[in-house]
């Protein structure tokens, strides 16, 4: 099979490449930009005058459900999601259930998510077993199963000897270790951010010390391991601040901000809207700001669609108990390039967010037109209006805060592996 | 962002909190309510602006008072009632509180009056129901109780007519109460100049001086010079723990004994939304004293739930309408 993308705008931000170029496919792999090779007669063309062409969006967080969760989503459902949001790799965290501690429970994600031949799927593996903070899971029988990472998803491991040895253990065979930051015990029953909304609200709050007192924790130990470590959804203003000083000291860190904590703040709850319970909470305008400038400076390193499909009846609740999460994947490319247009940031710079960046976090080749690499590629519209409908999203996870909003960005073709695995309609 | 209290033309549709109610809507309330009370004093006490109607009380959450006075309010304005402790009955078998809801649709009810732990309970339900069902939050989690926060106002008003030229202090667990978060906002709208709350700060939310009051963890000087003082009730869970030391240390700080009340105004009155933990927030002395006005609270709750119900579902002009039956 031989394509040819014709005409498109194509961005590769690891290579530079920001102009009107033809791309050539065959078996799978690119095989050259600007000019044909030699004899090379597509089977396929593409016209994607107009659009933007670009490497496969790669995501850090998307929860797929499965196993024991596919009430909420499938893997078929959510992998679709991906594709026609232009996401061509994603990292999943492991609260599953059975949790992913096991690399049989990986090895068939895997091999499941492989035969159906949509996005690829890098699981993160449990770090500790049954995610309880107490035994370190079998970290390098795991790897081999095709984990790219250990996470403990959003529990945190409370006793800091058991952090201190997984973090050592870790750095020993060069693992990722993923985590999110916030001191459970401050955190207790928290729903929203602890400020002036969750006090007008009656809402339990969660204070902005609890990232910090966590992300204090982690970098020190860090520091002390020299273990690598990806914090995940990054929330305060105050947590941008620390990574960016451990930068400066040498720390192996990197971090992430999800796309939501971007464009909402704890005034969008308005009346106990629900689609707004969202883990970390959304918390002030100085925070979104910082977070904002974080990702200008390098400080943050990539955006991720937190992903979390929900099913309709957890969120008919009062807001308290309303299951946390929001539908995120159809959503990464428009409120990143969103974002990047009310912050002034140029396409190549807000796609590397979202495509490079989040590949090297993961340690995959993903994220690049680089030549003889897979032929991940997403085309989309860059200027093209949509508006957020539930019903129309691919996720079975219909829960969104940007319901009704028209954003920018539109996805027209999603390629995996040099196969047309998404086209809109 | 709707409001979703009021419909298209600005009328009350249901009473979900304080915040977010005009000022006019506020005194209007007010004002029915005192066409209300003069129905408890009849031989016949009651009106029959809600004939016909239904009115549910859904309580997911115990309360024997409360729950009490919006049955005798819809009583006498003629409602036929039902009470359901849901919590005792359909939670427990796993029904959502929509299912429970719908059912009582479907049994034709008009109105629901609502409590539920969890705050944004009844903003959640309001937002479900059909539109011509009202909802009436009869207390939802840590957020609002707007009936005891206007009950509140109208037995200030009665006491101390000129609201534009007080001083309130708030005692209290505060970070807890929706009762307190009702009061603010009921005396910051109707343009209360001065509103304190003394509180310890475990007890205070966080940012709380953004609803607009004055801070103070004393009662020596949170109390001087204030016209009403309104004490909240402090919880027995809790007494003991990292919230406070124990019963006995709050009672010695903050409770309000004839003493510390000596610091207020000599006229100063003294509210209570009950029930009371005397000898922890409030000495018996001053809960039964001259200056305290909490039974008075309670029988002005009947007028003021009155007022809601027939706004609601009785139209705007439900005042006149009750003086008209007189």
């Amino acid at each position: 099979m031989k394509i040819q993308i014709k005409n498109g705008h194509v961005i590769d931000p690891k290579n530079k490449i920001d102009s009107q170029q033809d791309l050539f496919i065959a078996a799978g792999k690119i095989v050259a930009i600007g000019k044909a090779p030699d004899g090379f007669i597509a089977n396929q063309t593409i016209n994607a005058s107009g659009l933007i062409v670009c490497p496969g969006l790669v995501d850090l967080s998307a929860r797929l459900r499965e196993p024991g969760d596919e009430y909420k989503a499938t893997l078929i459902s959510e992998l679709q999601a991906a594709v026609a949001g232009g996401v061509t790799s994603l990292a999943c965290p492991p609260d599953t259930d059975p949790v992913l501690d096991e690399p049989g429970l990986v090895e068939m994600l895997k091999h499941r998510a492989k035969q159906l031949n949509l996005a690829h799927v890098y699981p993160l593996g449990a770090l500790t077993r049954q995610l309880e903070g107490k035994v370190l899971s079998e970290m390098g029988e795991l790897r081999e199963a095709g984990c790219v990472g250990f996470s403990q998803a959003n529990i945190a491991i409370t006793d800091t000897q058991v952090l201190w040895r997984a973090m050592e253990y870790a750095a020993t065979f060069g693992f990722t270790l993923f985590l999110h930051a916030e001191e459970p015990f401050l955190a207790k029953n928290g729903v929203a951010h602890d400020g002036e909304v969750a006090s007008r609200l009656g809402l339990k709050g969660i204070p902005s010390a609890a990232e910090a007192l966590a992300l204090a924790s982690i970098l020190r130990i860090a520091k002390e391991t020299g273990a690598r470590i990806h914090i995940s959804r990054l929330s305060t203003a105050e947590g941008v601040g620390m990574i960016r000083e451990a930068k400066k000291q040498g720390v192996n860190i990197s971090c992430d901000v999800s796309a939501n904590h971007l464009h909402l703040t704890e005034y969008d709850i308005g009346f106990f809207d629900a689609n707004c319970h969202l883990k970390p909470p959304l918390r002030t305008q100085r925070d979104k700001n910082a977070l904002s400038t974080g990702l200008k400076d390098g400080t943050i390193d990539a955006i991720c669609s937190d992903h979390t499909p929900v099913d309709d009846d957890a969120k008919l609740a009062p807001f308290a108990e309303a299951e946390v999460g929001a539908t995120g994947l159809e959503l990464l490319l428009a409120l990143t390039l969103k974002w990047a247009h009310q912050e002034q940031v140029s396409l190549l710079d807000a796609l590397s967010l979202i495509s490079p960046s989040s590949a090297k976090i993961l340690g995959i080749s993903a994220g690049s037109l680089n030549l003889n690499s897979d032929a991940d590629i997403c085309i989309f519209a860059a200027t093209e209006y949509w508006k957020v409908v539930p019903n129309a999203l691919k996720s079975q996870g219909k829960n969104t805060p940007f319901n009704g909003l028209e954003v920018a960005g539109k996805v027209k073709f999603t390629l995996v592996h040099g196969q047309v695995v998404y086209q809109s309609e | 962002m709707n409001n979703p209290q009021l419909d298209a033309d600005g009328r009350l549709r249901h009473l979900l909190s304080i915040e977010g109610l005009p000022k006019k809507i506020l005194n209007q309330i007010l004002d029915t309510a005192e066409s209300f009370v003069g129905v408890a004093e009849r031989e016949v006490k009651k009106v029959p602006l809600l004939r016909g109607k239904t009115v549910c009380n859904l309580f997911f959450e115990n309360s024997t008072r409360t729950r009490t006075t919006f049955e005798i309010a819809a009583k006498r304005l003629s409602a036929d009632v039902i009470s359901l402790n849901v919590n005792t009955s359909s939670q427990s078998k796993g029904e959502t509180i929509l299912d429970t809801v719908d059912n009582l649709i479907a049994m034709h009810a008009d109105m629901f009056v609502v409590r539920h732990s969890q705050s944004g309970a009844a903003h959640f339900i309001a937002k479900h129901v059909p539109n011509h069902i009202h909802v009436i939050n009869a207390g939802d989690g840590r957020h609002s109780h707007p009936t005891q926060g206007l009950l509140d106002m109208f037995t200030i008003r009665k006491y101390k007519p000129d609201l534009h030229n007080l001083r309130v202090a708030i005692v209290g667990d505060v970070l807890h109460s929706r009762v307190a978060r009702s009061e603010i906002h009921a005396l910051t709208t109707l343009g209360v100049p001065e509103v304190r709350v003394i509180a310890p700060k475990t007890l205070l939310p966080a940012h709380v001086e953004k609803l607009g009051v004055h801070v103070f963890h004393d009662m020596k000087s949170g109390l001087k010079d204030v016209d009403v003082v309104m004490m909240l009730r402090l919880q027995n869970e809790r007494m003991n723990g990292a919230m406070l030391p124990s019963a006995q240390e709050y009672f010695k700080t903050y409770g309000l004994t004839q003493d510390k009340l000596n610091l207020a105004r000599p006229d100063a009155i003294v509210l209570h939304p009950g029930p009371m933990n005397r000898g922890v927030e409030i000495d018996s002395s001053v809960a039964d004293g001259p200056q305290s006005v909490i039974l008075p609270q309670v029988t002005y709750g009947i007028a003021i739930r009155m007022a809601v119900m027939a706004m609601l579902a009785g139209g705007q002009n439900a005042s006149s309408q009750a003086g008209n039956q007189a």
